[in-house]
């Protein structure tokens, strides 16, 4: 048995399969996932195999170093939630998100730091030595949030586009700002006198820091754009260059001391323009599923780490600390979210509503990167009472919450639900309207109101298309080249049959394919509608709408961790549109 | 009205629509833009932009049509009431909107007319029945004179619940 050869490629496989073979697991049984987060149950897995590590060995299991994280976990999660942030919603909003991303940072963190500083004055607690800027350091690693429940509970609610783009947009900066604060917070730490003129160099740093990130991101970008141009003969290694020039961008920024993650949100968004006008569509699928997937497993190893650690020795439990601690991080966070809201809604038509407000506070839940930041911290005395608090706030916020906000969030619609159950004509006459409004919106041209954005545009259209794409054309979307297939298709067809220009064979095809299978139904129907305002009839009629009234084109991001945005279903759904204004014609 | 910076900006989307050059749209031009192509409605959108019988809009009536579907601001609702109604007004917006279903314009929505949106709207998954027992009861819902038509009070009595302005405003003209 030759197992020191291969100890480590294998130990790591086998993680990656255990956590793979988890999620199928959890997937089988229908119900959980809807009840219980993904997370909730990794984390449970994790703390199974610690069990059974801790066992066996009868000593602490194996805990996550540093750098494997930052090099190699996170940079995979961050890369994936930057490239499929939609960019123009982004964009528009980015005044309010980067105010929520760093303002609202920064507020929980100094509110935290401070008021678990004036717990610690308790002689009681036997918490004296603990100083301030410790809780602030404490501070910083805990407030960053990680709201992938909210996103997932938005999806099911169907959120207004400017909310959903909040929490996401706030969601990818505030990891930037919480890594930035720490290391600031991290360096004071190892300063023996804090003066005055280190506090403002401290504020420059992160300007610098940020504003660096982004320049050595947007390099990294054009240059994988400009790659991209010359690709055409080697279509297979089309995707390699994505993930390359990303990775390469975050490694240059930390070499360099600035955010790497900044670094690799600026190459995503910056390339991913030019890249897919550039790239095959295969190629393009392929860039697309390997994110998802090395995201996903990223994520996954992080919460089985998580399960993990909690077992052993590595923590001090101080409870008064502990509690005191996650009842400041709710407090923080909901006061943040409100007191931003209101200075939000003052300057816009939108406004996030008080249901929105709670969902956002309520949904701030800790995750992968407080953990991983607290084993970072410099060994000191009371380094496991930080581990321990974090440990607890991290299972705290993804067990209670986590489980507890989709039927939070049911629990509120419905309410507003049972006010007024929309009638028919009233269903079929919103619909029409957000048709209408969708169709006006795409004709008057989706600019903003920014004047660097269309300024932008216009640098775009005239200098870098030129130099970045290889054909200078318009980047298609998926439902362009759907169409010009359709009308190919159409055209090949027809003079195969030798009748262009007119075509009744097939919406007559159509049509009768789908009459004959509903036969049954129609029978059903006719009785019902005899029936004046009859109340069965009413819910039929609602069923059938709500099943088959076409969906408005999707305004807004439909993210998630761990599937790709959805595809198929506008696909089917622009293919009959297409049909039927053929035949209309 | 309209600000400047808003005209500006809808004059370039204008010129990039025009890919002929000749300072106005025709039909074709708006059938480019491909979201429109998969809009259920989008023909009748279209049409909308065109007066009767013309086949070129021009800037003036560009912008016109597109002004019904400006946010209502707040300091406009207490503006003068003895002038002339705003086009972004909640009932010149709901106007807008009656007239795209009403195509012979007699000011009413009669069956055949609900039946042709209706079936614009909604999958080809319903058989003609289906639909049309929907529009029965669209039209007996909202019915009050007993026309078998909507007319546009009643049109207007039905959407009296829903959030008109914000439904029919375009986010960005703000």
């Amino acid at each position: 048995l030759d197992y020191q050869h291969v100890q480590v490629p294998f130990e790591i496989t086998l993680w990656i399969m255990l956590a793979s073979l988890a999620k199928i697991a959890f997937h089988l049984y229908n119900k959980l996932p809807s009840v219980v987060p993904e997370s909730c149950l990794l984390i449970f897995v994790g703390l199974i195999m610690g069990g059974i590590i801790y066992g066996l060995n009868d000593k602490s299991p194996p805990v996550m170093d540093s750098d494997i994280f930052f090099l190699y976990l996170l940079p995979p999660i961050v890369l994936d939630a930057g490239y499929f942030m939609p960019s123009r919603p982004f964009f528009e909003n980015i005044g309010t998100i980067l105010l929520y991303a760093v303002v609202g940072t920064i507020w929980n963190v100094f509110g935290i730091g401070f008021s678990l500083y004036g717990i610690c004055q308790v002689r009681a607690f036997g918490l004296r030595d603990v100083s301030l800027l410790h809780n602030l350091l404490f501070g910083s690693l805990i407030a960053a949030v990680d709201p992938v429940a909210v996103l997932a509970v938005f999806e099911e609610i169907h959120v207004n586009e400017k909310l959903h783009i909040l929490v996401f947009g706030e969601s990818l900066l505030n990891d930037a700002v919480t890594v930035v604060l720490y290391k600031l917070f991290r360096s004071f730490c190892e300063m023996p006198a804090i003066k005055t003129m280190d506090v403002f160099a401290g504020v420059g740093k992160f300007f610098v820091v940020g504003i660096g990130g982004v320049l050595v991101g947007l390099t990294f970008g054009m240059t994988a754009a400009f790659t991209t141009r010359f690709t055409k003969d080697i279509r297979v290694i089309e995707p390699l260059f994505v993930f390359l020039y990303s990775y390469l961008s975050y490694l240059t920024a930390e070499m360099f001391h600035l955010s790497g993650i900044v670094a690799i949100i600026a190459c995503a968004m910056g390339m991913k323009r030019y890249v897919e006008a550039n790239i095959s569509l295969k190629s393009h699928t392929t860039v697309k599923y390997f994110m998802k997937m090395w995201s996903s497993v990223s994520d996954t190893l992080i919460f089985i780490f998580l399960g993990v650690s909690t077992i052993g020795e590595n923590h001090e439990w101080n409870w008064p600390y502990i509690f005191f601690t996650v009842i400041f991080c709710l407090i923080w966070r909901a006061l943040g979210v409100l007191v931003l809201t209101f200075f939000v809604n003052r300057f816009h038509i939108n406004t996030v509503t008080s249901k929105d407000q709670f969902i956002i506070a309520y949904g701030g839940l800790r995750g992968a990167i407080c953990f991983s930041l607290v084993f970072l911290l410099p060994d000191f005395r009371r380094k496991k009472l930080f581990i321990a608090a974090t440990t607890v706030v991290i299972l705290f916020t993804v067990f209670a919450q986590g489980m507890t906000i989709r039927p939070l969030v049911d629990l509120l619609h419905v309410k507003r639900k049972r006010e007024s159950a929309p009638t028919v004509g009233e269903q079929i006459h919103i619909r029409f309207l957000d048709h209408l409004l969708a169709g006006i919106e795409d004709i008057s041209g989706h600019w903003g109101q920014y004047y660097w954005k269309d300024k932008l545009e216009y640098f775009n259209s005239k200098y870098l298309q030129k130099f970045l794409l290889r054909e200078y054309d318009q980047p298609k979307s998926s439902i362009v080249l759907l169409y010009e297939k359709l009308e190919r298709k159409h055209a090949i067809e027809l003079a195969e049959a030798g009748q262009l220009g007119h075509a009744p064979s097939h919406p007559s095809l159509l049509c009768s394919v789908f009459l004959c299978s509903h036969n049954d139904r129609t029978v059903i129907t006719e009785k019902k509608s005899e029936d004046a305002l009859h109340p069965d009839g009413l819910e039929d009629i609602q069923e059938i709408l709500a099943r088959n009234l076409y969906r408005i084109r999707r305004t807004g991001p439909a993210y998630s961790r761990h599937t790709l945005p959805g595809e198929t279903e506008p696909v089917e759904q622009a293919q009959e549109i297409l049909i039927l204004q053929r035949r209309s014609l | 009205s309209v600000s400047h910076s808003q005209i500006t900006r809808l004059y370039s989307r204008f010129t990039s629509l025009d890919k002929g050059e000749n300072g106005t749209l025709s039909r074709e031009d708006f059938q480019r833009i491909p979201e429109l192509a998969i809009n259920p409605l989008g023909d009748r959108i279209i049409n909308a932009f065109f007066s009767e019988g013309e086949d070129q809009v021009n800037f003036r009536g560009f912008m016109r049509t597109l002004a019904h579907f400006r946010p209502i601001e707040d300091n406009e609702k207490s503006k003068d009431q003895n002038g002339p109604e705003p086009l972004n007004s909640r009932s010149n917006k709901l106007h807008f909107a009656f007239r795209l279903y009403d195509l012979d314009k007699d000011d009413k929505i009669s069956r055949d007319e609900l039946l042709q949106v209706l079936r614009m709207m909604v999958g080809v998954n319903i058989s003609d029945e289906q639909l049309g027992s929907i529009a029965d009861r669209t039209i007996q819902e909202a019915d009050q004179d007993g026309d078998c038509a909507i007319s546009f009070a009643e049109f207007v009595k039905v959407l009296e619940k829903v959030d008109v302005e914000q439904k029919m405003s375009i986010r960005f003209l703000h």
